[in-house]
């Protein structure tokens, strides 16, 4: 019977050709550098769109891999980033542990909102999500001798980086701390993602009720990825109140859930490359509209947002995969000759 | 707790949670009806809003036919986004549906900003609205009087007209099963744009009625989308009643949060929204999917 396919073939890591491996991390750290040689004035946009990237890893973990659906990813950022600011201002002002600590943070608020909400799924998950982040934002908001309130957690200060570089104005140390964080969290993350751990959860977003039949326990398993999720996020929230120097309400609010949404549905849900390609693009476009209207750029992000649903469904990497397609189309046509 | 003091909860809850019912009935029927859930329903009620504001000074109109002029308006420019845009993503996921509606959303709230101002913009009220009306041991605004009257209006309409009607007939078989819906005749088509319009005027109504507790302003959409979408998952979706008394509860509750304590008046809505969808997932009177 030929109408029954092979199994998927799994991509064989080639020994011989580690780079091909690696080569989004290769690709983001060549870009990164040269950003930072072109663009040296907008250092401290270039370090908002790398921790805003990691932000944006962590949902696609949880949302393209594992396909939990969720609108309030802003509360596992913003819990790092509350944290990163109570570490600096109450514990020490190295930088690493309070990245560390953030991502603690972060996780242990997924898991514990995970342990609640994972069983729902649909509409009833997603508007779990949002509720617990909205409970975040008011406790935050009420707690203002903790938090600042609508002031925001800042005047706290962050020691130099490996007790070597300080953060200072010129913000090289921040953009190469981003960076750096940056491109480790997409190693670890894609490997995390290639592993029979990631198979799992892709497999538990096309069809949980066999994955259970087949023995797997998607509740656990998914609350060890939202909880994941939340690590990534924690630190991506941590570094972002490092780097800014402040903690603040609106890295709770549902905009900023809705927005690093956005950002990888522009990309590409599916492929971790889409959430950075994604938030680099989301970035870059605020940045240039924002400058002329900040009414003028919602307008833009909303069109484009319903043109990428309808004519790019698998996003802008989907864009770019076909170009490469397309180019090695040309090249193969051109070697025949 | 003061006879006075209860009181003013009873008032202002109700009227906040008739306001709250009469803008998240369309969205509550649609998400039944069409499984979409469309988070730019918000943006109906804020256009609703808006229109209402401007219109009858600028078309020299009697303030009431404005009001009736801009449900309408708002009725017909819901029946265009349902057949340009929304029908293409029935047969999407929820997310696609979810992001292309917030795209809607962004593009509302920048026409808004344009055309009417970034600027809280008041709702003028006919002159029967205003003034009080006395019960003796207080006197009640007259304005939420009428808030009061157009949600139980709203209900009664509704429930008659889902319940008796022979379009409301044809609406249920379509919420209980499309395909054989169709298959039996029914223009399921038609039933998805006029529920849709209905309920987009319908948020039209509440926004103008509430304009007084939910100011105007262009950030309006998103922001009160969430306690839109918290009382539809709360009262289970495609369910008049689920709406109605979900509306009544998180309305209620919120209220007398800020007569008590107001900074965590938010925190116990989204605390009793936690718990009720943790009891029951599909909402107080949705049916188990």
């Amino acid at each position: 019977m030929s109408a029954v396919s092979p199994p998927l073939a799994m991509v064989a890591p080639s020994p011989t050709r580690p780079w091909m491996q690696l080569r989004v991390e290769i690709v983001l750290t060549l870009v990164g550098l040269l950003a930072f040689v072109l663009f040296p004035q907008d250092l401290g946009l270039l370090t908002n769109i790398a921790t805003m990237s990691i932000f944006a890893l962590s949902l696609s973990l949880v949302l393209g891999q594992a396909g939990i659906a969720t609108l309030g990813q802003a509360a596992l950022y913003g819990s790092g980033a509350y944290v990163a600011g109570w570490t600096a201002l109450y514990l020490t002002a190295d930088p690493i542990v309070g990245l560390l600590l953030g991502a603690l943070g972060g996780g242990l608020i997924a898991l514990l909102s995970g342990a609640v909400m994972l069983r729902a799924t649909k509409l009833t998950l997603v508007m779990l999500t949002i509720a617990v982040a909205q409970l975040l934002l008011e406790l935050a908001n009420w707690a203002r001798g903790l938090t600042g309130g609508d002031d925001g957690l800042a005047g706290f200060n962050i020691g130099p980086l490996f007790g070597i570089w300080e953060f200072n104005f010129l913000g090289h140390t921040g953009y190469f701390y981003a960076l750096g964080a940056l491109v480790l969290v997409y190693f670890l993350v894609r490997n995390l993602v290639e592993s029979p751990f990631g198979l799992t959860a892709k497999a538990i977003r096309q069809d949980p009720g066999r994955v259970q039949a087949l023995g797997g326990r998607v509740y656990l398993h998914l609350l060890a990825v939202y909880t994941v999720g939340g690590i990534v996020a924690g630190l991506a929230g941590a570094l972002t109140a490092q780097t800014s120097k402040v903690a603040n309400l609106f890295m709770l609010d549902f905009t900023t859930s809705a927005g690093v949404v956005v950002m990888i549905v522009l990309g590409g849900t599916r492929r971790l490359s889409g959430a950075v390609l994604g938030t680099v693009a989301y970035m870059t476009i605020h940045h240039i509209a924002s400058t002329l209207n900040p009414h003028h750029w919602l307008f833009f992000i909303g069109s484009m947002l319903i043109v990428v649903l309808i004519v790019l469904p698998e996003g802008l990497i989907g864009l770019l995969d076909r170009a490469m397609a397309y180019a090695k189309r040309l090249g193969a046509r051109g070697g025949a000759k | 707790m003061s006879v006075a003091l209860l009181s003013s909860i009873l008032i202002d809850g109700i009227t906040y949670a008739m306001i709250l019912f009469m803008i998240t009935v369309g969205l509550s029927m649609t998400m039944g009806l069409m499984r979409v859930v469309n988070l730019a329903h918000g943006a109906f009620a804020m256009l609703g809003g808006f229109l209402s504001a401007s219109l009858p000074q600028r078309l020299g109109l009697p303030i009431g036919v404005g009001f009736v002029l801009a449900i309408v308006l708002v009725g017909l420019a819901a029946v265009l986004f349902e057949r340009i845009l929304l029908r293409r993503f029935y047969r999407r996921d929820d997310l696609d549906q979810m992001l292309v509606t917030i795209g809607l959303m962004f593009v509302a709230t920048a026409a808004v900003n344009l055309l009417f101002g970034s600027s809280v913009t008041s709702v003028a009220l006919p002159e029967a609205f205003n003034g009080s009306v006395d019960l003796g041991f207080r006197s009640i605004p007259r304005h939420r009087l009428i808030v009061v009257a157009c949600g139980l209006a709203v209900v009664t309409i509704l429930w008659l007209t889902v319940d008796r009607s022979s379009f409301g007939i044809r609406v249920r078989a379509a919420v209980d099963n499309a395909p054989i819906a169709r298959a039996i005749g029914i223009d399921t088509t038609k039933i998805y744009a006029a529920t849709f319009a209905i309920g987009a005027a319908l948020a039209a109504l509440g926004g103008i009625a509430g304009a007084e507790l939910l100011p105007m302003e262009p950030t309006y959409a998103s922001k009160y989308l969430v306690i839109l979408l918290a009382v539809v998952a709360v009262g289970g979706n495609g369910n008049l009643f689920g709406s109605f008394f979900a509306a009544l509860l998180l309305g209620t509750v919120e209220t007398s949060m800020k007569y008590m304590v107001p900074q965590l008046a938010s925190a116990a809505f989204f605390l009793t929204m936690i718990i009720v969808l943790l009891v029951r997932p599909q909402g107080l009177f949705g049916r188990q999917a």
